[in-house]
């Protein structure tokens, strides 16, 4: 007999750990509106199944949990059993002896505590709460509700034209989000059980770049109404755009030289190419409205006299201001806000930083925009401190990632303190007090000071990256409700008691993402519309290619590739490279259709028009 | 076109067709369950599964269209097995109770499962608790629902989407989208998602045994009145055509029954006529006090949806009381003096192709002639075939037997309620002589027959334009009160039928699984009227004499209190 063995692992154990990865992509990209208690029973199901066995509380109480949850979804429970659904998963929770009894619990308290109403519907009236199903799980990601089965179905059948005008029913900006939306329609992706979301983003880029033209939208007939837009950013062209289609008279307000808002001072370009914002809105603006740019609301014209020269009114001016670190030494003279470095590029004005050591706080996606620009203006380093760690930065993996690979240096858990300044009050160095990872608080880790002294980074720079603000004491003051300087609106965008004002946008959200402002313009639009006394509706015309059959074999996501960092860091141009037509072919036939398969097919799959 | 090849045939069909209907063009049948064309092509019970070369896995054959080139087989091993056990699988989830389901013999679920052959369940057996009363017209029982969605996109069509999938995940049942019951929804009982559901789950409100008692109780003079479009639809269940299934062989089988007297809703249709009419005429008359368009009453599942959805239009309903109350309006207080007889020892009994006429007996106001019911109970045609079928009475080998008098008579223009467009062109008909004393062509207003489901017309009646329109199915009532309301369309005169197709398609005829029947009915009503010698309502000797000798006059204070109602002494649900 030998004494010891190498482990091996067996075809069984093999097999679960595959199907722990199914499960885990599955539970992924679960779609909303889903029975969070018949949700929760199965979780606690499937922790039971991982007990060992030894202690009472796991072995015996995950089951009576589950008993007591399926009692609440049969409609047999009392409001006595959801008591004891609480008081049970306490108890385990408390003496369970090892996580897996102790984890289990922590659910079923957090379902109960999260969701107690639905558990009190099914009891009561012995059915679920739920709403808001919904059947197409891209669509309903989508802020804007775009009909992405639809175009990934026409950029499959090779009609590009039809596939672009399909997405302008919802959303104008089509080129602009092929470029840098954050596709949150990727999220719940049903391709994901099978293998990986679609690469929806980089097929609609596909889409916009095989486009023939954009022509001119039919616009209705001239309402005689005329709507002043505040903000010529995504959100207020977008629902210029959609007001000219249904034939009022828009005029857009912007306070800076150009129209696009964060698109062009907030975006750099090599993200986002200014020829082609350029483009896109040119193609906007065919729908006939007009722009007065370089005027202020509040400084050039009053909000009253809009309201009284325009039968509605839209407020979306965006979040342009920049949060201060609120430290020592902020003063300094090269302490610059990411707001206005990035505002300086979108005028065309790039700073030189040839040679010049630059350290970037925050860590967010804008921080990741400034600390590569500082590398492509010629920064000698570029470091990127941040008080939490890398994994809990709040930018894209990809941005991140795509920093490091550009030369940036991540100094995760590194909480700024002050700013040495020179003789002559420049820069000279940011102070920074390393932290630990500390306990979990909102969902993130927070950091505490660790037991470390101060670093001191010498640098030329600080870029402050750490979130934006709102300028709206004109409008607050105008009597429009506004709350810790966001734009106070209801969920259709308008103000109780306040006719015809409406508003939308990162003023309303606070500082959010390109697609949530497209379609909080959309909602203006329909809105304002519909408070103007009228009901036009927005269609696409397009007519959908036959459905595809498949197998749905597991097949790869297309990834989108970027020129080399070495080359791409020299200038300001666009970074990733395209799709090819065989990736965009092979990619848009991995979609699952949803459209038409599962419930797609019975709620309609579609909305035709809005 | 597209070349395929499905079980071997090589056959051409056009483009997007589905494989189900291209099989059926080459004469090969595949079983299908939840599938209803053009109103639920979901693939939800996958059934209709079939084989495509290339694929391994099975498309639904009804929702799938076909390719060029495509391989199919609707009979390979893998087709078979799976066909088998998704019955098998909603078996499992059926209360098989065949001997006491009054779908059994008429049952889709009870075909497909025995076409194919399924003579055990190797599952547990696992049924859904019932949660429905049975007091309500519309009845649901949870444990012999099959989730084919059909009702769901039939009350959609309907513009009430009672009906919705409920919960997620093995508890995904079909419930109601809003409401906590059926009572408290806005459920406008047109019975529609009875008459498309494929089992035993949706059903009306069983009232025979109410019909028995009153039979057997020698105190009461029980009397029928039978709807224009039961002649079209009862004898079906006993496959007699309408030809042989007249409304006088449903007289001779109801007088076998035990009932004292048979009467026709055509009469009371004549004299809904003439009070709607004379109605009209007033309104038009007074037109700056009166609401426009004037909608028609008659159909209750109609007054139940512009109740709870368009409430702002409830004045713009006539007053004239449905024929089915008109008649027990009458039955209970002329026809009670006729018979010298106390008009509560009259047990009226209507047999309507509708459920929401049981709601309307039953409305408290409903009560004119003397304080009870002036309808005691209504039985749908399904109803009323079961009660001959009870009876042992074969419908084939009895003899017609006339109709009772006075109130057994009525014109071709009442035969046509029955149908879309019918009380609008019997309205017409009286309307010109009214206006005119003379009559018209009595298919001089023929162009509102159709089955479209929103039709307009203009006539001109001594001078005078008239701007009609005629809907039928309540999607095209809400889109035609959509446009009303928002000015796209102005009428003097609107007729509403909640039903398809009128209540020749109403939700308590006979169902017949994926076939709307309405445009095989309503024939048999024009037929009928183009071969009567009545023509006119206000030339029914019937209704003449009811006049002369009762109510003195059409709108008189009699006819006011018996015939006419107040359509705000009740309310829906959520009105």
């Amino acid at each position: 007999m030998s004494r010891l063995s190498n482990d091996t692992i067996s075809m069984a154990q093999e097999t679960v750990e595959e199907l722990y990865k199914d499960i885990e992509r599955s539970i992924r990209s679960s779609q909303p509106g889903l029975c969070p208690v018949d949700l929760a029973a199965s979780f606690i199901h499937l922790s039971h199944a991982r007990s060992c066995g030894k202690c009472t509380p796991c072995r015996v109480g995950l089951g009576r949990l589950e008993d007591l949850m399926n009692s609440v979804l049969d409609g047999k429970a009392t409001m006595r059993d959801l008591d004891e659904i609480e008081r049970t998963a306490d108890s385990i929770f408390r003496s369970a002896d090892c996580a897996i009894g102790s984890e289990a619990a922590r659910m079923a308290i957090k379902a109960v505590k999260g969701f107690r109403d639905d558990f009190e519907e099914h009891i009561k009236n012995g059915r679920c709460k739920l709403s808001g199903f919904k059947s197409v799980p891209c669509v309903a990601k989508c802020p804007a509700h775009v009909d992405i089965p639809g175009y990934i179905a026409l950029i499959n059948a090779g009609r590009y034209d039809d596939a672009v005008k399909l997405i302008r029913k919802d959303n104008p900006f089509p080129a602009t989000c092929g470029m840098i939306c954050e596709h949150p329609c990727e999220e719940y992706c049903r391709r994901t059980m099978i293998d990986d979301a679609i690469n929806i983003r980089g097929l609609k880029r596909y889409a916009v770049e095989h486009e023939s033209e954009i022509k001119a939208p039919a616009c209705a007939e001239s309402t005689g109404k005329r709507i002043a837009i505040i903000g010529g950013g995504p959100s207020g062209l977008t629902a210029a755009y959609y007001l000219s289609i249904m034939g009022h008279d828009c005029t857009v307000y912007e306070q800076r030289d150009k129209l696009g808002g964060m698109l062009r001072y907030g975006i750099p370009s090599y993200r986002l190419p200014r020829e082609l914002l350029d483009k896109e809105i040119e193609g906007l603006k065919l729908t006939g409205f007009q722009t007065i740019t370089n005027i202020s609301v509040g400084t050039d014209i009053t909000m009253d006299k809009l309201r009284a020269d325009y039968d509605a009114v839209y407020i979306s001016i965006g979040a342009h201001t920049d949060n201060k670190l609120g430290i020592e030494g902020e003063d300094a003279q090269g302490v610059v806000s990411a707001v206005e470095m990035l505002r300086g590029i979108g005028d065309g004005q790039m700073p030189d930083f040839t040679g010049l050591d630059i350290v970037v706080v925050g860590g967010g996606n804008v921080a990741m925009d400034v600390a590569r620009s500082a590398v492509r203006l010629g920064a000698k380093t570029v470091r990127i401190a941040y008080r939490r760690r890398k994994a809990d930065m709040t930018a894209l993996a990809e941005e991140v990632e795509g920093a490091v690979a550009d030369g940036c240096e991540i100094l995760e858990l590194n909480a700024p303190t002050k700013i040495e300044k020179t003789d002559d009050g420049k820069v000279a160095a940011l102070w920074v007090q390393p932290q630990i990872v500390g306990e979990v608080k909102w969902g993130r880790p927070a950091p505490v000071n660790a037991d470390a002294p101060e670093v001191r980074l010498a640098c030329d720079k600080v870029l402050v990256a750490i979130g934006q603000g709102i300028v709206s004491g004109h409008f607050a003051d105008n009597g429009i409700p506004v709350n810790r300087r966001k734009i106070a609106t209801n969920e259709q965008g308008a103000f109780e008691g306040i006719e015809g004002v409406f508003s939308g946008g990162d003023c309303v959200s606070g500082p959010a993402t390109v697609i949530k402002a497209i379609a909080a313009g959309k909602v203006a639009a329909a809105n304002i519309d519909e408070y103007l006394g009228f009901n036009h509706e927005i269609t696409s015309g397009v007519e959908l290619p036959p459905v595809r059959l498949s197998d749905r074999e597991p097949m790869g996501r297309v990834n989108m590739t970027e020129r080399p960092a070495s080359e791409r860091t020299k200038d300001f141009n666009l970074m990733e490279y395209p799709m090819t037509d065989q990736e965009a072919c092979q990619e848009s036939g991995r979609c699952l259709q949803c459209d038409h398969f599962g419930c797609g097919r019975m709620k309609g799959g579609r909305e035709y028009k809005w | 076109m597209v070349n395929i090849t499905i079980d071997g045939k090589n056959i051409s069909v056009a483009e997007g067709v589905t494989i189900l209907e291209a099989a059926k063009s080459a004469g090969i049948n595949i079983p299908t369950l939840c599938y209803w064309k053009g109103l639920n092509e979901v693939g939800a019970c996958r059934v209709c599964v079939v084989e495509v070369e290339g694929l391994k896995k099975l498309p639904a054959a009804c929702n799938t269209p076909v390719e060029e080139g495509m391989v199919i087989k609707t009979n390979s091993k893998a087709v078979r097995e799976a066909r088998k056990a998704n019955v098998q699988l909603i078996l499992s989830e059926h209360d098989c109770q065949c001997p006491t389901c009054v779908r059994s013999g008429n049952c889709s679920l009870q075909k497909v499962a025995e076409n194919l052959n399924i003579i055990d369940i190797p599952y547990e057996k696992n049924i859904p608790e019932n949660k429905f009363s049975k007091t309500f017209p519309l009845n649901r029982t949870d444990s012999k629902c099959i989730k084919c969605m059909r009702c769901i996109q039939m009350c959609e069509k309907q513009a009430c989407s009672i009906w919705d999938l409920v919960n997620t995940g093995s508890r995904s049942t079909v419930g109601l989208a809003r409401d906590l019951s059926l009572e408290t929804s806005d459920c406008a009982l047109c019975g529609q998602c009875i008459t498309h559901c494929p089992v035993g789950a949706l059903t009306e409100r069983d009232d025979t045994q109410k019909v028995i008692d009153a039979l057997n109780d020698p105190d009461k003079i029980v009397i029928a009145q039978i709807a224009p479009s039961i002649r079209t639809a009862w004898g079906e269940a006993f496959g007699l055509s309408p030809e042989e299934a007249t409304v006088e062989r449903l007289a001779s089988a109801l007088h076998i029954m035990g009932f004292d007297y048979v009467f026709d809703t055509n009469f009371s249709a004549d004299l809904t006529i003439m009070e709607e009419g004379s109605e009209f005429l007033e309104r038009l008359a007074h037109k700056d006090e009166s609401k426009f368009p004037m909608f028609t009453s008659c159909c209750p599942g109609w007054v139940r949806f512009v109740k709870s959805h368009y409430p702002e239009f409830t004045d713009n309903l006539s007053t004239a009381k449905s024929p089915q109350q008109m008649f027990g309006a009458i039955a209970k207080s002329y026809y009670a003096d006729i018979l010298k007889t106390d008009p509560s020892n009259i047990y009226c009994v209507s047999i309507m192709p509708c459920l929401a006429k049981k709601h309307e007996c039953a409305i408290p106001a409903m009560n004119d002639a003397c304080g009870d019911s002036d309808v005691d109970v209504v039985l749908t045609t399904r109803e009323v075939d079961r009660l001959i079928k009870s009876e042992f009475i074969d419908p084939s080998s009895i003899e017609d037997r006339e109709l009772d008098m006075p109130l057994g008579i009525g014109s071709g223009a009442g035969n046509i309620f029955g149908a879309t467009g019918g009380v609008m062109e019997a309205a017409l008909r009286s309307a010109y002589f009214l206006v005119t004393g003379t009559n018209p062509d009595p298919d001089a207003f023929k162009s509102v027959r159709g089955t479209d489901g929103w039709k307009e017309s203009s006539f001109d009646i001594n001078g005078t334009t008239l701007k009609v329109a005629v809907a039928n199915g309540l999607g095209n009532a809400d889109k035609l009160l959509r446009a009303i309301k928002k000015g796209e369309a102005e009428y003097d005169f609107v007729e509403i039928m909640a039903c398809p197709g009128g209540c020749v398609g109403g939700g308590g005829q006979p169902i017949h699984d994926n076939v709307e029947m309405a445009p095989e009915r309503a024939p048999v009503l024009y037929d009928q009227d183009a071969k009567s010698t009545l023509r006119f309502s206000h030339e029914n000797p019937s209704i003449t004499a009811v006049y002369a000798d009762y109510l003195g006059k059409p709108l008189s204070e009699k006819s006011h209190h018996l015939l006419h109602t107040d359509h705000h002494t009740w309310k829906m649900p959520n009105e």
